[in-house]
């Protein structure tokens, strides 16, 4: 189990990254959310998998029994994916503000903050500047 | 258990509520933000003179103790930098009163500076290490609306950079974490402290994490290669939003860098500290060349951002107590300085309507008091005696002396002669030469844009001259970074319960 988790973070990770460096805006938030996911899986991952012992106190006892499942990294999961889910909603709305006011989802034509190309001369096949 | 050491977060929380929920009345959103930031200075003031006073101040917050609970710790770095920040979150507010329009006032633009200072605030002193990824993450969604709102196309694209890289930086961030767990399984840093230095520790492991945790801060601090962002975006920001960034979002990087590498990762520090090294002086040379390649004076200060985080990762690098009194020293100073340049670049930016060098020019005679406090602020950043910048350079190239990396004391002092050299040609351009329209119209600044100017200008002069009675503080934070068992003494032991 701990095994096909590993390489599920490991696959998310990877397409998360793809999706980040492609030109389409669309991509770029849609990989975003996989890396976050994967992250909240990894988390999972890492503390330790326990099958079938839910972290309750049973009746009459005051501490949790040995053996059982650890649940803070559930409480650190449930609020990344609070945070994950919120900086998500801001990316989707930015990215439809971008493609409304640049008119494309193309990544490279976002050029408006980069500052203007320095005045270089040019050499012609003549070697004429 | 004392609550002070709460106020700093709760302060701006309670402000930014007040603030939204009055949002229908944009008459008041001024003033409930200056009020909220008056109110963070004193606190923070007190804070700062309790620790400096006390020692180290721990509030296990809902009485859940350490290392269960989340705690909220105050040591000397800690309490001087929230200081700073609460002091530039008050001068950024008062700057704001003239020049942030209608449209962004009615959409919470005071509310949402005090989420950042909330966010700033709470990594400051947040002594639990998933805590400290929230307090990031309240601080960035806050830098991210602030960058956009009320903008035009030029916020939306920078915004959207800006979203992207620093969402990559929080799952390395994140990743880190929940591997840092998985191993350790303890998320408080003075108890993660114990478990990563324990001898059965597999120290090869934290190294890897260390280094997810190097890449996050890293990006976040804008240190080499992972800077390219800040250069894109924080120019296109309106001024007073421009100056809180630059003095206080880098700083938060770094300030992480500074507490996990001293406090949690100190496992193999042969191998972390060459590394930072590196990274420091590439960081610092990288940064002042791309200064000196520009042109537009907001996009020349965005370089020299970079270039002076370099110093500070340097403290870290060098690990002397002398060195990291001295990052601190040096940050302080940066923020100070830093801070003023962008206010002064607005101020300059609504008297002549233009960011660009080749369009400026004789300001100097028009408005003395403005040059002298572009001026000072300048000539501090390039280390010019009697300024702060001057002794936080003396600080970093004598502990550079000290461990013998006469290498990196080279390429402090190169750097600080180019550093100058850029202020020259901003300072030659934009206040000395005359104006190349001859008369022009100027718009109007008020008073509540030259308070701030001046009052940072005179806060770089005083750090100077009595550079001896604020390095005492610092030296102090330097002393409690290089040597952490006081505080995981102060966590663990129980604190000031």
């Amino acid at each position: 189990m701990e095994l096909l988790l590993a390489v599920t973070v490991g696959w998310l990770y990877a397409c998360g990254l793809y999706l980040l460096l492609r030109r389409t805006l669309a991509q770029v938030v849609i990989g975003l959310a996989l890396l976050t996911n994967g992250t909240n899986l990894l988390i999972f991952v890492a503390a330790g998998l326990v099958r079938g012992e839910p972290p309750l106190i049973g009746e009459g006892q005051e501490v949790l029994a040995a053996g059982t499942a650890d649940p803070l990294p559930q409480a650190l999961i449930l609020t990344a994916i609070v945070i994950g889910f919120a900086i998500q909603a801001f990316a989707m709305a930015l990215a439809y503000r971008v493609y409304r006011s640049v008119g494309s989802d193309d990544i490279d034509a976002l050029t408006t903050t980069e500052p203007p190309p320095p005045p270089v001369a040019v050499q012609t096949a003549e070697g004429e500047p | 258990m004392t609550l002070l050491t709460a106020l700093p977060v709760i302060l701006p929380l309670a402000t930014a509520v007040a603030g939204l929920l009055l949002l229908s009345r944009p008459r008041w959103q001024a003033p409930i933000g200056l009020a909220g930031a008056l109110a963070l200075l004193a606190a923070a003031a007190a804070l700062l003179v309790r620790t400096w006073r006390d020692g180290i101040q721990v509030i296990e917050v809902g009485g859940w103790p350490a290392p269960f609970g989340i705690v909220l710790v105050s040591d000397m770095l800690s309490a001087v930098m929230v200081t700073v920040a609460a002091a530039v979150g008050l001068a950024a507010t008062v700057y704001s009163f003239r020049v942030v329009d209608a449209g962004r006032i009615s959409a919470g633009y005071y509310a949402l500076i005090h989420v950042l200072l909330m966010g700033v605030c709470g990594a400051f002193l947040s002594g639990d290490i998933f805590n400290l990824y929230v307090w990031f993450e309240v601080m960035l969604m806050a830098s991210f609306v602030l960058l956009v709102i009320g903008g035009e196309r030029p916020q939306f694209e920078a915004g959207l950079k800006y979203v992207a890289l620093n969402l990559l930086g929080s799952v390395g961030f994140l990743s880190g974490v929940g591997l840092l767990y998985g191993a350790a399984g303890t998320l408080n840093m003075a108890d993660l402290a114990v478990r990563v230095g324990e001898a059965d520790a597999d120290a090869r492991y934290y190294t890897v994490v260390a280094m997810l945790f190097l890449v996050a801060f890293g990006l976040k601090a804008a240190v080499f290669p992972l800077y390219f962002w800040l250069p894109a975006s924080y120019h296109t920001a309106p001024a007073p939003v421009a100056a809180l960034f630059a003095g206080l979002l880098t700083k938060v990087g770094v300030y992480s860098l500074l507490r996990v590498f001293t406090l949690i990762f100190t496992q193999d520090t042969g191998y972390t500290r060459e590394l930072l090294l590196w990274i420091s002086a590439a960081t610092m040379v990288s940064g002042v060349l791309g200064a000196a390649a520009h042109q537009d004076m907001k996009r020349i200060l965005s370089f020299h951002i970079i270039s002076q985080i370099g110093y500070m990762t340097m403290g870290l690098a060098l690990a002397t107590p002398l060195a990291l009194g001295g990052a601190l020293f040096y940050m302080v100073h940066n923020i100070i300085a830093k801070t003023n340049l962008f206010f002064v670049a607005g101020v300059v930016r609504r008297l002549r309507g233009s960011y660009e060098l080749k369009d400026l020019g004789g300001l100097a005679r028009a408005h003395p008091w403005l040059a002298a406090a572009f001026f000072v602020s300048a000539f501090s950043l390039a280390g010019v005696p009697p300024l702060s910048g001057f002794f936080a350079k003396f600080i970093m190239v004598r502990a550079a002396i000290e461990t013998r990396e006469y290498a990196v004391a080279g390429v402090m002092l190169g750097v600080g002669l180019l550093t100058l050299f850029s202020m020259v040609k901003i300072w030659t351009e934009a206040f000395l030469k005359p104006s190349p329209g001859g008369a022009v119209s100027e718009g109007a600044v008020g008073a509540a844009s030259w308070v701030p100017v001046i009052a940072f200008a005179l806060l770089a002069i005083a750090m100077g001259v009595g550079a001896e009675w604020w390095w005492r503080p610092m030296e102090l934070a330097g002393q409690q970074l290089f040597d952490r068992t006081g505080y995981i003494e102060a966590v663990l032991g129980g604190g000031a319960r």
